[in-house]
């Protein structure tokens, strides 16, 4: 068996004391290339969030394997298109973990952006403004960013949200890719087609995991009508989970009001 | 040649005063006019005028305790303007509430709070100085902070360049591969005080905040790269120096204005006539090419 790259024990990840994610358990292999996959609000962009460590955890524990190198494009991505930028400087960023605040980007740097753009079909790009870039090109140019932050664990948050199908194409053959090189890799997909023809594994998610594993079994019309049974919405009178002390104290107080 | 000696020259060789301010005010521009293209960047323009509000409290502490003097006034402002620079942030990051609003709330407390302060003992003439400044009565501890200043601030924009770049242009990137996202912040309204302070003895509380902004506005439109733009910025405060102190000197007008005035023809003029300007995006274009 290969070693945990990711370790979720009991994690639970949420907002306002509600979860998004509920009692999650489970190990990502080093080297596993796994969908996350669920309905609108039921926690696969919170799950990236709790591994990159953006999001603090309400409950157990989620632990990235030490030295893991993470590179992770977010979903709602806060870039600032109008930023007086060209495509060599946004995928340059992706050097910082190896260059950081005050490096020199040597030669070789500007080789390996001008490599990772060509290799994303971005080739010449190199000095384009990124406001002329269009929504495709754009993703493609944040997956040369991936591709130049050679991170060990790569986290893809809805990638092919509103991208043609040939992108889409190009984009899975880049995943493979980095698939083939060990790189443990977690993607959000909502097309579960997709998942069923590209993807060996899947973690279907609706709250709370609702199962894991081989890809086909993971998306059966069993587990897909399950997931679709959980209530998106917060339930303001729900009752505290885990009696553990701080929760406990919290309801008596809740009580005693 | 007689009279072009006297209108650009002689100002600068017979008076004194005039080269100290003119040293004064083009190491303001060095300074100030790259801060200044940060801001505009980061959509926080109108955060330095706010500041320059802040500082007023701070600056007139100084003033009430020890008169006219830089020193007390510079380290009272420098004080108020990173308590107020300080608090916005820590309400912004710690509640639901945005930066603008928190900053809005805590300069108008700031200005209020100055205002008051002057009032209690000053006369007119000493508010209209802390407002306004006089940027030809610079003293020698005036360009002493000045060129600290300077020094200060170039050295921090070398050193955080890249941060301060990638913060503007993808702030959550910056945070999922460093923990410099919200120190680089607050070292950089840090220097926005700094500057401020260090120009408000030449300009004013109220005007020092136009180096900063009115140049690296005009850049904006002449120039797509972030280094570009703040040399540009740089040259055209440094012209609007030396063209505001000579039209203060021929036309006896306040030496602040009028350079506050020179940059703002600057920006105008590029407003217009520059390539990313009104009347070159509007022209009508008739070529264009195949591919």
């Amino acid at each position: 068996m290969a070693d945990a790259c990711i370790t979720f024990s009991d994690l639970t990840l949420g907002y306002d004391s509600h979860p998004a994610i509920h009692h999650l358990d489970g190990v990502v292999e080093k080297g596993a290339l796994l969908t996350v996959v669920g309905g609108n609000g039921s926690g696969k962009s919170t799950l990236m969030k709790g591994i990159v460590g953006m999001l603090k955890p309400m409950g157990g524990a989620c632990a990235v394997a030490p030295g893991t190198r993470i590179a992770y494009l977010a979903q709602q991505s806060e870039l600032d298109r109008s930023f007086p930028a060209q495509v060599r400087d946004l995928v340059a960023l992706g050097l910082w973990p190896q260059r950081g605040l005050l490096g020199r980007h040597t030669v070789k740097d500007r080789q390996t952006v001008s490599k990772a753009l060509a290799a994303v079909g971005l080739e010449g790009f190199e000095k384009r403004p990124i406001d002329t870039l269009s929504g495709g090109q754009l993703q493609r140019a944040l997956f040369a960013r991936v591709l130049v932050q050679d991170a060990d664990l790569i986290l893809l948050d809805e990638p092919f949200n509103a991208i043609d199908a040939r992108t889409v194409a190009d984009l899975i053959a880049l995943i493979k890719g980095w698939h083939g090189e060990g790189r443990t890799i977690l993607v959000v997909v909502h097309d579960l087609d997709l998942v069923r023809e590209h993807f060996p594994a899947a973690l279907l998610l609706a709250r709370q995991p609702v199962a894991w594993g081989e890809a086909r079994k993971t998306l059966s019309a069993k587990n897909l009508l399950r997931a679709r049974q959980y209530h998106e919405a917060w339930d303001r009178h729900a009752p505290w989970c885990a009696p553990d002390n701080a929760v406990s104290t919290a309801r008596n107080h809740t009580g005693a009001a | 040649m007689g009279w072009i000696e006297a209108a650009f020259l002689v100002p600068f060789v017979e008076f004194a005063f005039m080269r100290r301010a003119l040293l004064g005010a083009l190491m303001l521009s060095l300074s100030a006019a790259p801060v200044g293209v940060f801001l505009m960047l980061r959509r926080m323009s109108l955060t330095g005028d706010a500041m320059s509000y802040a500082i007023l409290p701070g600056a007139a502490a100084g003033f009430l305790l020890y008169g006219l003097e830089i020193v007390p006034m510079t380290l009272g402002g420098l004080v108020a303007g990173i308590v107020v620079a300080l608090a916005a942030g820590a309400v912004s990051r710690l509640t639901v509430q945005k930066e603008d609003a928190s900053m809005a709330a805590f300069y108008l407390i700031s200005l209020a709070v100055g205002v008051a302060m002057v009032s209690i003992r000053g006369s007119s003439v000493d508010l209209m100085h802390v407002l306004f400044g006089t940027v030809l009565a610079l003293n020698d501890d005036a360009l002493i902070l000045i060129g600290l200043v300077t020094a200060t601030t170039l050295i921090t924009l070398l050193v955080f360049k890249r941060a301060l770049i990638a913060e503007c242009l993808d702030p959550l990137f910056l945070r999922s591969v460093s923990k410099l996202g919200s120190p680089v912040h607050f070292v950089f309204l840090g220097l926005v005080v700094i500057n401020l302070v260090a120009g408000f003895q030449a300009l004013g509380t109220l005007l020092s905040v136009g180096l900063m902004i009115l140049p690296a506005a005009a850049a904006r439109f002449w120039s797509q790269r972030v280094e570009t733009m703040c040399l540009l910025a740089i040259v055209i405060g440094a012209l609007s120096s030396i063209s505001g102190l000579l039209l203060s000197y021929h036309a006896a007008l306040p030496s602040g204005p009028a350079v506050i005035l020179s940059a703002g023809c600057a920006y105008v003029a590029s407003v217009l006539v520059a390539p990313r300007g009104v009347l070159v995006t509007r022209l009508p274009r008739t070529a264009h090419r195949t591919a």
